[in-house]
């Protein structure tokens, strides 16, 4: 096999890996999106914010140690305790629960039946609002994250295809874990909202609150429950973008890249997400790989959106979305 | 006359019951507009009831506060005897008042089936962890909801549409599809909202027909809404009459022909 090929499949894979952690974020928007038609801005943040309090609950960092100790003159950082990463997440996820309540008690509550574009204003606010917040509770020096996923080269690959193609292939640990951790989740997710009571109340919402509410379904309660969900999936993206990079103010830009992944897929399909998330990851490694060379490299900045901006031409619903048909 | 714990029996056989919804001196307003002015009415235990008026009479109005979507100003509702606190509409629902739309609000992505489950979802009370692992209490649930809404669709004549999405059926059909959802929760008070609006004689006859049948069928107590006279006469034992939000006649069917407020509202009084 010729080297070139074995590289190009080498890159191949890499983006699908990569895919991967898009399509995690791309799966918070759209579970929003179904459920309340909100386009939430602040998805990317919230993953920050998760991985943010995951790194302070296991470290035992005092929240707020900024403003306690200007204003009380203390000098506390830490409690002093480590905790385990298995409760830290536990804990991360009631934080971000409580988010969600809070976000539909206080933001939300107040603006059903608003036109799309006040609730996307809201959330665009929200998502400053929650940045704010991350660095005020946590500070803002990048933060190493370690729960104990398996990291480095996958010895078991890099023989296997040496011994095959005459070229060991680098694929990282933590790509395998979290390819298989996502597809776990999206597994999770189609089988809940298909065949449990809360994902048949939380499917009626997205499809008639007026309908719904005559079946007895809480709009509030579902809603709540949504925010949660995509909470847990903003922790899971968190938890892998940083390990793979540390926990960083950056990575709520992540949040952008979902942006051509939803118009790839389509803003109201699970499954949508999870392609676009993998064609655009491949698409941009590849392009990278191929054309990069030849305009000097860094297309990886520019590719998923010029993708996206072709689909938006030919195919604005994208691959999955619904078609809309105005009837005259 | 009768006493609100009384119940009689129709000339055609079935038992009335006594009052299991009682609307004391309603009044609701929106802003300056009064749509509903002093109104009084009860509803007994396995009777039709109807609710009738020229457009704009607050008919619909009145329907939206009995299942909760409106909250009036001034007045109470009495269920099952006593004085029903202010409630959303899902809770509304949780109580067994079931309702169809006057413009039809069906899951239209879903299949008829999936809409006639989603009636069942109050009767689910089995916990998530038990629904994860499917064992027990969550799956026997799971069969006899199923069992429950084929046995719905089933009566409602729907059965050849069972997997075809809402979206794609025609409007008659999908009333019935609404009625078949409202019906499979069960209802202690089922409230349709002009169930035969915009249907031709043909669907206007087959829906009257399973009104009929599923009143006689099930007990079911129905309230509904209606502003064809003639359909109205045919089906329910016992009219309301609005106009202009007010009361302007209760009684049997044949009370209401008589009753000349009534014959005014619909044919209009000459002004001389």
């Amino acid at each position: 096999m010729p080297e070139q090929l074995a590289f190009a499949m080498e890159v191949f894979f890499n983006g699908l890996m990569a895919g991967v952690l898009y399509s995690l974020v791309a799966l918070g928007f759209v579970l929003i999106f179904k459920a309340s038609g909100i386009f939430n801005y602040a998805q990317g943040v919230m993953a920050l914010f998760s991985a943010l309090t995951l790194v302070g609950i296991m470290e035992g960092q005092v929240p707020f140690s900024h403003i306690i100790n200007a204003v009380f003159g203390t000098d506390i950082h830490h409690f002093g305790w480590h905790v385990p990463a298995f409760l830290a997440i536990l804990g991360t996820m009631a934080v971000m629960v409580l988010f969600a309540w809070l976000v539909q008690r206080y933001i939300f509550r107040h603006l059903v039946g608003q036109e799309p574009i006040i609730l996307f204003m809201a959330t665009i606010g929200l998502a400053y609002f929650l940045e704010g917040v991350g660095d005020l509770m946590w500070g803002s020096e990048i933060k190493k994250l370690d729960v104990g996923l398996p990291q480095g080269i996958n010895d078991m690959i890099d023989v296997t295809t040496y011994e095959w193609f005459g070229y060991g292939f680098f694929i990282d640990n933590l790509d395998i874990v979290a390819t298989v951790i996502a597809a776990l989740l999206v597994i999770a997710l189609v089988i809940f909202s298909q065949y449990s009571k809360e994902g048949r109340a939380m499917r009626a919402v997205a499809d008639d609150h007026q309908a719904a509410l005559s079946v007895g379904v809480s709009l509030n309660f579902v809603w709540i429950m949504v925010w949660s969900v995509a909470g847990f999936v903003a922790l899971v993206a968190g938890i892998m973008w940083g390990t793979k990079s540390g926990v960083q103010f950056s990575l709520s830009l992540i949040a952008l890249k979902a942006l051509p992944v939803l118009m790839l897929g389509g803003f109201t399909s699970i499954p949508g997400a999870i392609v676009g998330g993998l064609i655009i990851g491949v698409g941009e490694k590849l392009f990278e790989f191929a054309i990069g060379p030849m305009v000097g490299g860094a297309t990886e900045n520019w590719f998923a959106y010029v993708l996206a901006l072709i689909f938006l031409v030919f195919r604005p619903q994208g691959l999955f979305g619904e078609k809309i048909i105005e009837r005259v | 006359m009768l006493d609100s714990s009384d119940s009689y029996v129709t000339e055609d056989g079935r038992t009335i019951g006594a009052v299991v919804m009682e609307m004391k001196n309603i009044t609701l307003r929106f802003g300056g507009v009064v749509a509903i002015k002093d109104i009084s009415f009860d509803i007994r235990q396995g009777e039709i009831r109807a609710i009738i008026g020229p457009n704009g009479a607050g008919k619909s109005s009145m329907l939206n506060v009995i299942s909760g979507f409106y909250v009036p100003q001034e007045g109470e509702v009495f269920f099952n005897g006593k004085p029903r606190p202010q409630m959303r509409p899902y809770e509304v629902a949780q109580q067994g008042i079931a309702r169809t739309f006057q413009n039809i609000a069906l899951f239209e992505g879903m299949t008829v089936l999936d809409n006639v489950m989603t009636g069942r979802l109050n009767k689910m009370n089995s916990g998530l962890l038990a629904q994860a692992i499917w064992r027990g209490k969550a799956e026997r649930e799971e069969i006899e909801n199923r069992e429950k809404a084929e046995k719905i669709i089933d009566f409602l004549e729907i059965q050849h549409i069972r997997k075809t999405p809402v979206s794609r059926l025609p409007y008659g059909l999908k009333k019935r599809v609404e009625l078949a959802r409202a019906l499979v929760a069960e209802p202690n008070l089922l409230l349709l909202d002009e169930p035969m609006a915009g249907m031709n004689v043909e669907e206007k006859e087959d829906m009257s027909r399973f009104i009929l049948d599923v009143n006689d069928e099930f007990g079911t107590t129905i309230a509904l809404i209606e502003h064809d006279m003639g359909v109205v006469m045919d089906l329910s034992d016992r009219v309301v009459v609005m106009d202009y939000g007010k009361k302007i006649g209760d009684g049997t069917p044949s009370d209401i022909r008589n009753n000349q407020a009534v014959i005014d509202a619909y044919l209009g009084v000459a002004h001389d």
